[in-house]
């Protein structure tokens, strides 16, 4: 325990002395400083006259200003964070020949990979938190209204999605980290493999169902051929952490979508009825909607990190 | 150096992909002692001491460093063993002291005693006057000391040290062999020493060990050697003649 400790100090204090760190959390303080004033602005504007709807507070997260939503900005841009963190984890160490003199000390060779993820993990969570109380705060003053504590509790489960999805990516890059030799490697293969799965797959996901169960436009086609082909298309783009975590975290933040489904067939009596009850989700309902998708999120970083480990503990430290 | 073995081995070996990198070496090291331990590159010397530390499997044969196993106690193997590894690295944005301080956190001595020591090994590899220095701006001489300075740090009872002199001028080189003497006769260190540098092995080693292809081919004291292999009495031979006389049999 105390090397795990030794080195998770040493790692927290380098993250945030780092250069690295600093360019990229101004960066997205930035970004997400602008993001939450657009939807302000825009939301001020709506909601003038207006009797004000339940959970004003969470739509200065959903709503898209100019661009995209605060939501959609971690999704697409949090896995950087999580990989410009841990691309050189390893092979750093490796290169400069501090990782055999760290290795030989009295420690189990576990606790530095278990160090170097938990304070990156721990990095990536302060940043969220800051964030996400950063926007909150700005969006207070602009909007004028307090959350309810039900609002604040769907942000914390949205700061724990969100540092789960990011701390998946830093599990990617370090075990590139320990894959490569070369550092310059590692962050290729990182950055490839987040644009394949976060823009590639739901791309591929379309043209694999339309293939496979083809809907015709032109004819009508069967309820069932289209669910056939939705279902596909849905199965295959879960592969994507970004899709589970758009579908997760847009759920626990936006109370009056019911369901992660993209397609929903329903009936015109169906329809009438359910816009008579259009009321808010519980939160409990909700974190009911995207259970699975939490867990398959925590799943796939545990095991991204299982394998990261399984490879370091096996691999010959000789430099 | 009358005394237990504090190290001992026996047919250790290490095969990688059907290369013996070490094959079955046998040695033993006692308590006290400098143990010179020479051979061309690629020998297997490092292997063999990886193999000391826990930090490689041997494939075959059994180890023992202060009676411990390496293989299935290599935590308090390395806590006894201080290995300062052929081209030490450091953090080059941590001076002296901040790099000491981390090897003491990972060796969980207690921040406070910590200070004290950390100024006492400095003191010892004399570094003292460059202890706010960062360790990118060291020289390699600065950085072969420091490394020194880690590995006293967790008061060890064997110093494993791979090529500590490579590349530092004749002075720095001088230096730091006459401080790993003085560390093996003022502390009664165990000194295992792996060099090119023959002249220096010479002077400080009690025995030597010398490897060629993975294979332990001459163990001994200088003299024995000497006398197997030139058939000379006494000092006057270098350690250089018997090692070209063994490197040019194999």
């Amino acid at each position: 325990m105390q090397g795990l400790f030794a080195v998770y100090r040493k790692e927290v204090s380098d993250h945030f002395s780092s250069n690295r760190f600093v360019i990229l959390f101004a960066l997205i303080a930035m970004v997400s400083f602008i993001t939450s004033y657009m939807a302000g602005i825009h939301l001020r504007e709506n909601l003038e006259g207006v009797a004000k709807p339940k959970f004003v507070f969470l739509m200065l997260f959903n709503t898209p200003g100019a661009l995209f939503s605060m939501v959609q900005f971690v999704a697409f841009f949090g896995p950087l964070i999580g990989l410009v963190l841990g691309f050189d984890a390893i092979n750093r160490e490796r290169a400069d020949g501090t990782l055999i003199k760290v290795v030989s000390q009295p420690i189990y060779r576990d606790a530095v990979i278990n160090g170097k993820f938990l304070a990156g993990a721990t990095t990536i969570g302060i940043m969220v938190v800051s964030i996400v109380l950063v926007i909150g705060g700005f969006g207070l003053s602009l909007l004028g209204v307090v959350p309810g504590i039900e609002e604040v509790w769907r942000l914390i489960f949205y700061v724990v999605v969100s540092v789960f999805y990011i701390s998946f990516w830093l599990g990617v890059a370090i075990l590139f980290s320990i894959f490569f030799r070369s550092i310059a490697t590692s962050a290729l293969a990182a950055v490839a493999l987040w644009i394949f799965l976060s823009f590639f797959v739901s791309l591929g996901a379309s043209v694999l169902a339309d293939t496979a169960v083809p809907v015709d436009r032109q004819e009508e086609a069967s309820a069932e051929t289209v669910m056939k082909n939705v279902r596909i298309k849905e199965g295959v783009s879960l592969f994507s952490p970004m899709v589970l975590y758009t579908k997760a975290s847009a759920t626990i933040i936006d109370p009056m979508r019911k369901t992660t489904r993209s397609l929903v067939l329903l009936g015109p009596m169906e329809q009438l009825s359910a816009a008579r009850f259009q009321n808010p989700l519980s939160l409990g309902q909700s974190l009911v909607v995207v259970y699975p998708y939490m867990v398959a999120l925590v799943a796939v970083t545990l095991l991204c990190f299982a394998i990261s480990y399984t490879v370091f503990m096996l691999q010959e430290i000789r430099t | 150096m009358e005394g237990h073995s504090i190290i001992e081995m026996k047919d250790l070996s290490k095969v990688y992909n059907r290369q013996k990198a070490v094959d079955q070496v046998s040695f033993h090291i006692e308590e006290g002692e400098v143990f010179g331990f020479l051979g061309p590159n690629g020998a297997g010397k490092t292997t063999t001491l990886l193999m000391l530390m826990g930090l490689t499997r041997p494939t075959g044969g059994w180890a023992r460093v202060c009676g411990l196993d390496p293989v299935r106690e290599a935590k308090e193997v390395k806590a006894l063993v201080g290995y300062l590894p052929e081209n030490v690295g450091f953090y080059g944005d941590l001076d002296a002291v901040q790099s000491l301080e981390y090897i003491a956190d990972l060796n969980g001595l207690v921040r406070r005693e910590a200070g004290d020591k950390i100024r006492d090994v400095l003191e010892v590899v004399g570094l003292k006057e460059s202890m706010g220095k960062k360790v990118g701006a060291f020289s390699r001489g600065m950085r072969q000391r420091l490394g020194v300075a880690e590995v006293l740090l967790k008061d060890p009872k064997v110093m494993f040290l791979d090529e500590p002199t490579l590349g530092l001028d004749p002075d720095g080189a001088i230096r730091l062999i006459d401080l790993i003497q003085t560390l093996n006769q003022e502390r009664n260190m165990t000194v295992l020493l792996s060099s090119h540098n023959l002249y220096q092995v010479q002077k400080i080693s009690h025995r030597v060990g010398i490897m060629i292809g993975g294979k332990m081919v001459a163990e001994g004291s200088i003299e024995t050697l000497g006398k197997e292999k030139l058939g000379v009495e006494g000092k006057a031979y270098s350690l250089e003649e018997i090692y070209m006389k063994y490197f040019q049999e194999v």
